[in-house]
């Protein structure tokens, strides 16, 4: 296999490119957070026709500066019946569980931190750090209400876990392949061979497209389930139990959760992008498809997710339990099945 | 150099993680020391090539079986938690203990002197063991593995059965 990593060919393979590969993901993690976060006030803004902050900067752009400078210095209060070494642990769990998954995202055909063959089901098995972090956090707050919100964001990630996982797994299927870059590689060559059209092949693919499609949904909605956003964000419902699992958070340890959201944010994003709209590929076959150009487009791909998400938490109502258990087990399950063996039978033939 | 580095500091995860989750009075501490065996295991088997199971140890192990022990404490207890007494054990639990112990201990270090160890090579590198483990599962194992399959089956029902009694 040809080099795959731009670091690798700078510094060789030694200890200072494993570090900054561990770190480069870091360097866009932070910048991509701020970026997010005025999205998040603007956007909500927009919706509600309001203005949002428009004091700091010139139309409030420095604001989400201006929120971490605050969240670094508010007091880091720790409640007295607190469980205090769960208590404190369970914010570093869940942002070394968010940050783990960007271990295996290929931002480019030249930058993936670690090219693993099974990269696909590495980044869906550590997701599981976010729940137990959440349950952990939710215990260990001492508080109806946390305790609460992590029993439902367990029992909610659980059971969306299962749609998503069969999506993953037919678009394996479809790809042959559990390596990411690979299956970004076979979708080059324009929006047409992407995934969601089926994946490359002649003109008889036609017939799979709807089933393709409905996986990109099931996918989607189940991202949104697995982040804990609108509609499906019943585990921090603010009417029902204040704030949920993060309840009892404050300052640095508040930021933390926080983040982790909005890094998943990316991380679902960043997979959907791969597994169904060709990852780095330029949507016009080689145009424009270099190195960095690549790593544009995924990011923009990306984003254009992370604004579908924003959009959605501030346009959609919350679902009641009873109903967020119905749409995974009776409704997205069966079809995701369904459309599971439709692009089985796509690969097959093939 | 940088593979024992490794090595030792997932070891040393694993062990003292374990230990945890057996000498902490309570119930919440120890399922969450587990999480921490079971993140050590999986860098474990990362180390020998495994990359498969070492996945599959996060996805089945924390996602699945940690999150149920947690719940069944949560449900099954107080919110504070509920102590396990470490200070009183009878003579007879004493007694079955440590030969049960001895016993283990003989077995294990019988089994540490006379296996040939073959140590796995950092620099070796093993493109992807999917492929052989879906090949084998297929054709070598195929009957336990249909046996497995009707097993969970099987406990698929029982479980919708005992929950539909009303």
């Amino acid at each position: 296999m040809e080099s795959v990593n731009f670091v690798y060919d700078l510094l060789g393979k030694n200890i200072v490119a494993y570090i900054l590969l561990a770190l480069l993901p870091m360097a866009f993690l932070l910048p991509y957070a701020l970026v997010a976060i005025l999205g998040e006030l603007k956007i909500s803004a927009w919706i509600q026709e309001r203005l949002g902050p428009m004091r700091t900067g010139w139309k409030g752009v420095l604001q989400p500066i201006a929120e971490v400078v605050k969240l670094l210095q508010k007091e880091d209060i720790t409640p007295a019946a607190v469980n205090k070494p769960l208590f404190n642990l369970a914010p570093f769990v869940m942002f070394a569980g968010a940050y783990a998954a960007y271990a295996v995202i290929p931002f480019s055909s030249k930058f993936v931190p670690v090219n693993i063959n099974i990269g696909l089901f590495y980044v869906f098995a550590i997701s599981a750090f976010g729940v137990i972090a959440i349950v952990m956090g939710g215990w260990a707050s001492n508080n109806k209400y946390s305790l609460l919100g992590g029993m439902r964001a367990a029992a909610q990630m659980i059971s969306y876990e299962i749609p998503i996982a069969v999506a993953i797994l037919a678009i394996a299927t479809l790809a042959g392949s559990l390596d990411m870059q690979e299956i970004i590689y076979q979708q080059g060559g324009g929006f047409w061979n992407w995934n969601i059209f089926g994946g490359p092949g002649s003109v008889t693919k036609i017939w799979v497209i709807p089933f393709t499609v409905t996986l990109f949904l099931i996918y989607f909605i189940g991202s949104l389930a697995e982040t804990n956003r609108v509609p499906f964000d019943i585990p921090e419902g603010e009417s029902e139990i204040v704030a949920g699992y993060h309840t009892e958070y404050s300052g640095m340890k508040f930021a933390m959760f926080f983040f982790a959201e909005y890094s998943n944010m990316f991380i679902v994003s960043a997979i959907i992008t791969i597994l169904f709209l060709g990852g780095w590929q330029s949507p016009f076959g080689d145009f424009l498809n270099g190195p960095v150009w690549q790593a544009f487009w995924f990011v923009s791909k990306a984003m254009l997710f992370v604004f579908l998400q924003i959009w959605l938490r501030w346009t959609l109502p919350r679902l009641r339990v009873d109903q967020l258990m119905y749409v995974t087990w009776k409704v997205m399950l069966p079809i995701s099945f369904v459309a599971f063996f439709a692009v089985a039978l796509c690969a097959m033939i093939k | 150099m940088l593979f024992d580095f490794v090595f030792y500091m997932f070891a040393v995860i694993v062990i003292v993680s374990a230990m945890g989750v057996v000498f902490s009075k309570k119930m919440m501490y120890s399922a969450f020391s587990l999480l921490f065996t079971f993140f050590g295991m999986a860098g474990l088997y990362v180390l020998l090539s495994a990359d498969f199971v070492a996945v599959t140890q996060i996805m089945v192990y924390v996602g699945g079986i940690l999150v149920l022990i947690v719940f069944g404490v949560m449900l099954t207890s107080k919110i504070t938690g509920v102590d396990i007494k470490t200070g009183t054990i009878g003579k007879i639990q004493l007694t079955v203990g440590a030969i049960t112990s001895v016993i283990v201990a003989i077995i294990l270090l019988y089994t540490y002197l006379s296996v040939e160890w073959m140590t796995s090579q950092f620099q070796v590198e093993v493109p992807t063991t999917t492929h052989f483990i879906g090949f084998g599962l297929f054709t070598e194992y195929l009957l336990p593995f249909f046996v497995a399959a009707i097993l969970i089956l099987i406990a698929f029902i029982g479980a919708a059965k005992i929950a539909r009694r009303k």
